[in-house]
């Protein structure tokens, strides 16, 4: 970072990247899954051009079935083209994930982390 | 608050975990396990993107291109070789375009398909960029998409809209707003809007160019 845009940062010229009035994330999970989808790509598991084609195809088939005026929640295809991708490279079973993801719902309150 | 409220508060965030939250927590834990992910680096990658990563990287350039007629040039020519000086970080400006508004021609970005953006200049798209109205209504009646968010333009400026591929990113050069001459590169970069670099918002001559920086 150029010394210019540190000054800039510290005095608070310039906004941080979610503060123009809109977030980008709704909730935490979804900055989760985008960490998630990064640092993977990052290492090397796949490329970003790969991660794009399985979230084309998750937001082409709800858009099939669904028109503009419905609501519409990016990061819900977000994670399934992540969970897909997953799969497709063989790195973690959609069965594993839907098992996992069973157990830690029954998690009993107070016991879950 | 006492022990007891902690912990009630601390159990009810739990209760109201939706399926996508346990799915995601699930998909982590089974992907540490593989050794295939670590919490650090997921921890990294989201304080690098919501620390280092945003709009102010392309402000920065904004500014500089109106007080710098040569970078302007480099910019508009190859913006992936002229940022590269600057080490930006967040990816996808491998093959950045950068388009200039002129009065007589008005540029605006989508991505049709989902939501290619870039983020290293831009930081993270918002949410009505990703959404279906945005990605259609700005192709097929850009003008009246553009009004409906606040920028009516005259009939007389020519509309372009720059469509992301699998390559391409896109991000608009705005016009310098008036009665900012003498403006150092740094009171002009607080000047540019995140959305005046994707094209739904012009900059007017501001009333923070008065403020004291």
């Amino acid at each position: 970072m150029t010394d210019e845009l540190e000054s800039m940062l510290l005095d608070g010229r310039v906004e941080p990247p979610k503060a123009n009035g809109e977030v980008i994330f709704d909730e935490p999970w979804q900055n989760r899954t985008f960490g998630m989808a990064r640092s993977l790509c990052e290492a090397g598991y796949y490329t970003w051009d790969e991660f794009r084609a399985c979230l084309i195809q998750q937001i082409e088939s709800w858009q099939a079935d669904h028109s503009e005026q419905e609501p519409y929640q990016y990061f819900d295809h977000f994670l399934a083209a992540l969970t897909d991708l997953m799969a497709l490279k063989g790195l973690c079973e959609t069965r594993e994930l839907d098992q996992r993801s069973r157990a830690f719902a029954d998690r009993p309150h107070g016991h879950d982390h | 608050m006492n022990d007891d409220q902690k912990h009630h508060d601390h159990d009810h965030d739990h209760e109201e975990k939706s399926p996508q939250a346990i799915r995601t927590e699930a998909l982590e834990s089974l992907l540490i396990e593989k050794g295939l992910l670590s919490e650090h680096a997921v921890d990294d990658v989201i304080a690098n993107y919501a620390q280092r990563v945003g709009p102010m990287n392309g402000a920065l350039l904004v500014a500089r291109a109106w007080t710098d007629a040569e970078f302007k040039q480099r910019l508009l020519s190859n913006a992936t070789q002229a940022i590269a000086e600057y080490d930006f970080q967040g990816g996808q400006v491998d093959h950045l375009v950068v388009v200039e508004n002129t009065p007589e021609r008005h540029n605006a970005v989508v991505c049709t398909l989902c939501s290619c953006y870039p983020w290293a200049v831009l930081g993270l798209p918002p949410k009505w960029y990703k959404d279906p109205a945005y990605r259609s209504r700005i192709v097929r009646e850009p003008r009246a998409l553009l009004a409906e968010m606040g920028l009516p333009l005259d009939k007389k400026i020519e509309i372009r809209v720059w469509d992301s591929s699998a390559e391409v990113r896109y991000m608009v050069l705005p016009m310098r707003p008036a009665h900012t001459e003498g403006m150092t590169q740094d009171e002009l970069a607080a000047l540019v809007s995140r959305d005046s670099m994707i094209g739904v918002e012009v900059l007017e001559a501001s009333s923070r160019a008065g403020q004291p920086s």
